[in-house]
């Protein structure tokens, strides 16, 4: 599945999406974030899958352009730390 | 008492099929939608549906889930302990007191709108009181793709009954209104409803037609909900669930520009989240028996 958290407002898109098919819930994206974004744990919206999966946390779902804003510097864009934490690459970002 | 007239109002009420007898079922289960602006209960006997309600939510969620279920029942003789399996969704999920777990409104919605438009749906469009999601699922109703906005109330149901008070037109009737103007006017420019509210007075005062107001501002909804869906990629068959589908002229206009006509169904589209929550509640039991 493509879990796309975030929101679209009047200047763009922000949305973090998890594909939990490729997500393998080591949890190595939980403190690579320095502003807690991710939690691991039962798939919201797989009830009847029992393996745990990575997710966007409630607080953070209506404010990612303001969270994410220190790890995107407008140049010299540097690799986000929660997408190179994660090994099996099943985290993007949409801006 | 105030006796203005609540233009926002939608009918309330409750259904169960007297043919069947639910004492003769192996599972019964039920899901309770607790959303912003309206609540459902949902009973399955076995995965057929045996009965429902619709009915607003009020300022307590658990007071609205019991009140819900309670007026499901009404009539049949069950209670609370013949219910083997309780499964609470939407905004208030977390607060439904009977419940055995909560599940998002997105598994939900998926699995009650494959129960209702049939295993050919692909894109489920929500469009509920606060909220607006779009889901792609498989042919067994399982999420393969969702995206939600919850950061306003442009496009959902909770705007509309703004609107529908501001210019005195009762809330079913709203889509008719809209689809009666013969030139499709420019789509209001915004869609926060704070800033749609006070551009359609200011059209109104120069002469719109409420018929022109209305419409535009249906299908400005309606584009915001399609920039919305590109991002999941729309397949066909396509559904429109929650209160926003029962609306014509935004369904319409959704239809048009996408340029794909969505499904209907005989079904209440307020009930699909309910549905789909006891539809878990069955498969959770089952598990549960193993
Ligand atoms: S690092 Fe990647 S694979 Fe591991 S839990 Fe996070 S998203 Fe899933
Ligand atoms: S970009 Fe930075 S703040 Fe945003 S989720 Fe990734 S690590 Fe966290």
């Amino acid at each position: 599945m493509i879990a796309n958290y975030g929101y679209k407002d009047g200047s763009g898109d922000f949305f973090i999406a998890i594909d939990t098919d490729k997500c393998d819930g080591c949890g190595d994206c939980v403190p690579a974030c320095p502003n807690g974004v991710f939690a691991v744990g039962e798939d919201p919206n797989d009830p009847l899958c029992d393996e745990p999966v990575a997710m966007v946390t409630d607080q953070e779902r209506r404010k990612l352009k303001y969270t994410c804003a220190q790890c995107k510097p407008d140049h010299d864009r540097p690799p986000l730390p929660c997408v190179a934490a994660c090994k099996p690459m099943a985290i993007e970002h949409s801006w | 008492m105030s006796d203005k007239k609540e233009f926002w109002r939608w009918k309330e009420y409750r259904w169960h099929d007297e043919a069947k007898d639910w004492k003769a079922a192996d599972i019964v289960s039920a899901g309770v939608d607790i959303g912003s602006v309206s609540s459902q209960a949902v009973i399955m006997l076995d995965g057929e549906l045996f009965a429902f309600s619709n009915q607003r939510t009020g300022f307590d969620s658990p007071e609205s889930a019991n009140k819900a279920i309670i007026w499901a029942m009404e009539g049949t003789g069950m209670t609370l302990d013949d219910i083997h399996f309780s499964v609470g969704t939407g905004y208030g999920r977390v607060n439904v007191p009977f419940a055995d777990k909560a599940i998002t409104e997105i598994a939900c919605h998926a699995r009650g709108g494959n129960f209702m438009y049939g295993s050919s749906v692909r894109t489920i469009l929500d469009m509920g009181g606060q909220d607006c999601k779009a889901i792609r699922c498989d042919e067994r109703g399982k999420v393969e793709a969702f995206l939600m906005n919850d950061k306003c109330a442009a496009g959902t149901g909770r705007g509309m009954e703004v609107f529908a008070d501001l210019l005195s037109v009762p809330i079913e009737d709203v889509g008719e209104m809209s689809l009666s103007v013969e030139k499709e006017p420019e789509p209001v420019s915004s869609t926060c409803v704070v800033f749609a509210k006070s551009e359609a007075s200011a059209l109104l005062r120069e002469g719109w037609p409420k018929t022109k107001v209305l419409a535009a501002y249906c299908s400005a909804m309606a584009h915001r909900v399609v920039t919305l869906l590109e991002r999941i990629e729309v397949e066909k068959d396509f559904a429109i669930t929650g209160g926003i589908g029962k609306n014509s002229g935004v369904v319409k206009r959704i239809e048009k520009e996408l340029g794909l006509e969505a499904l209907t169904t005989t079904y209440d589209s307020q009930i699909a989240g309910a549905l789909g929550g006891a539809l878990f509640g069955m498969a959770l039991e089952k598990k549960r028996r193993k």
